[in-house]
């Protein structure tokens, strides 16, 4: 697949090139502003105190990683995370298609609706660490809450947009009530929810870290808020760091398996390589 | 003999979108389509044709009248008829096989049965090689052919066709009426099939009904089609009589397609 535009004519290189050369200046610049070469001793420890030493950055991260510190909270995260997007899928799936079918349930749900998605949900967390405790549960609850609308309003919209075309011909075809829902609702709401996958996935790992930082005894969030309760800003940049990286990975994991589920999907240029 | 389909004294009444007042899109039409009978119903756009092939199908009910299937007053869904929708009505997340499988899947047939058949009637309309083709990775001719053997693999006794090819360019539209033609007298199924194009109504048809224009949307005359089949659609319209009929025809409904196109103007 090769998509032919204006902006492709920088090359891969030189993309990857310019890119790095960014960074490196940004973490050039971090250091020079932050040890004591071009500025005074005092002034160094001063920013030193608010931003943290690169090198002593990276040294915790490669410590975490090295002596294997890092990986048990890691996947707490990672597990929180999934746990939320599954759970919130699932409700979010079945409460759409659902509400969307029965106008009569929406049209008495709609305003509170409205009203929980307009709601702050991390003001919750409290709650659910009440609820719940400080383990894995309390964080799942607060990824779920924040899935569940994104899922909820997707799905929602891809019933209301299945056209009308393809539901009379189903029924055409044969198609029973139930077979309709199974046949032409669903992989229309899920296809839907599969293209949010992004944010929803996004969302659970936010609720998962915000979790974590509001009260916990595992996982990276927990790691930031033991370092911030000691001023070990040289930590909690670390962990912003880490925290930052496994979002990048899990993104990537999801352009991948989007791919591959929404294959039935046109795309805005599609031609094979030769 | 009764009729395969018959509107009997057919209305069909829409609420207006602005204000409270009723559009009158189709008024007391009743005609009939005898067992094995191609019949075309042509009139100028948005006359009423997909309304009435609706009705036909039951995803309508009239406002007024009833529809008769071999001889029975139409209550449902008509199980009976297949459908060819104007626009696009392919599962747009399911393949060309998939696609086709659809209908004997509803009716719970063993999935290599109902394979080996939707296969086969790929292979009918020309599509071998593209069964596990995307809706949108086929041309609009290729879809059509798709919907084509997704209807037909149902084996129904009454095609109900609604403008099936009139977003094709002309050398695939010929070539996939005359699929159609050849298709038809294996083995006669009852047809309505609806166009606004004349041509391609005589060509294809027993019969030929033309409605007026919209609203109250009625038949204004019927015409017997007595060229000889087997046909060839591109070749028979150098036919002196093709011509004739043509003309006769064109008559009735050039009045009407100028009323229609006066409205569509204001
Ligand atoms: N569901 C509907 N609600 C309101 N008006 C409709 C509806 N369906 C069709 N109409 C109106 O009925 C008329 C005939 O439509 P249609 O049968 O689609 O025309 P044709 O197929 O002949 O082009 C049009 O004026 C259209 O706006
Ligand atoms: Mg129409």
């Amino acid at each position: 697949m090769r998509k032919r535009s204006a902006d492709a004519r920088i090359s891969r290189g030189r993309l990857a090139l310019y890119q790095a050369l960014l960074v490196g200046t940004l973490f050039a610049f971090w250091y020079l502003m932050t040890e004591p070469i071009l500025i005074s001793e005092a002034s160094a420890k001063n920013t030193a105190f608010f931003f943290g030493r690169p090198l002593q950055v990276i040294k915790v991260v490669i410590e975490w990683f090295v002596g294997g510190k890092i990986y048990p909270h890691l996947a707490i995260t990672l597990w929180e995370t999934l746990l939320a997007f599954a759970i919130g899928s699932v409700l979010g799936l079945t409460i759409g298609l659902w509400l969307a079918l029965a106008p009569t349930a929406s049209a008495i749900a709609e305003p509170y609706i409205t009203a929980f998605n307009a709601m702050p949900r991390v003001i919750l967390a409290p709650i659910f660490a009440v609820w719940f405790g400080l383990g894995v549960l309390s964080k799942v609850a607060l990824g779920v809450t924040l899935v569940f609308f994104i899922v909820f309003f997707n799905v929602y919209q891809g019933v209301k947009e299945v056209s009308p075309v393809v539901l009379a011909n189903a029924r055409m075809l044969g198609a029973s009530k139930r077979q309709l829902l199974r046949y032409i609702y669903l992989p229309s709401a899920t296809s839907w929810v599969f293209s949010s996958l992004h944010t929803s996935v996004g969302m659970a790992f936010v609720g998962a870290v915000v979790g974590e930082y509001l009260g916990s005894a595992r996982g990276v969030g927990y790691l930031i808020l033991q370092a911030e309760g000691v001023f070990d800003i040289n930590t909690v940049i670390a962990g912003i760091l880490v925290l930052t990286l496994f979002a990048l990975l899990l993104d990537f994991a999801v352009t991948k398996i989007e791919a591959r589920l929404l294959v039935w999907r046109p795309k805005a240029a599609e031609a094979a390589e030769l | 003999m009764t009729a395969a389909l018959a509107f009997d004294h057919v209305s069909c009444a829409f609420a207006e979108r602005n204000g409270g007042g009723r559009y009158i899109a189709v008024k007391d039409t009743s005609f009939a389509v005898a067992p094995g009978e191609f019949v075309s119903v042509v009139g100028p756009t948005g006359c009423g044709k997909s309304t009435l092939l609706n009705v036909a199908a039951g995803l309508l009910a009239p406002s007024a009248g009833r529809v008769l299937v071999d001889g029975a007053p139409l209550a449902a869904i008509n199980s009976r008829a297949g459908y060819m929708f104007q626009s696009e009505a392919l599962m747009p997340w399911r393949s060309a096989l998939a696609n086709v499988i659809a209908g004997l899947e509803f009716r719970h047939m063993a999935r290599e049965e109902s394979a080996a058949r939707a296969r086969d009637w790929l292979r009918r309309v020309g599509l071998t090689g593209f069964e596990d083709r995307y809706p949108h990775q086929l041309s609009g001719g290729m879809r059509k052919r798709v919907a084509l053997a997704q209807t037909l693999i149902l084996d129904p006794q009454m095609l109900l066709m609604d403008e099936p090819f009139s977003a094709l360019d002309i050398q695939t539209r010929q070539l996939m009426e005359n699929e159609l033609l050849e298709l038809w007298s294996a083995d006669r199924k009852s047809v309505l099939f609806i166009t606004h194009d004349l041509e391609e109504a005589i060509a294809l048809s027993d019969r030929v009904i033309v409605l007026s224009a919209a609203p109250e949307t009625h038949p204004l005359g019927e015409f017997g089609i007595d060229l000889p089949r087997p046909r060839d659609v591109a070749e028979i319209r150098m036919s002196p009589r093709f011509v004739e009929l043509h003309e006769a025809i064109w008559r009735v409904l050039k009045s009407e397609v100028l009323k229609g196109y006066a409205q569509a103007k204001r």
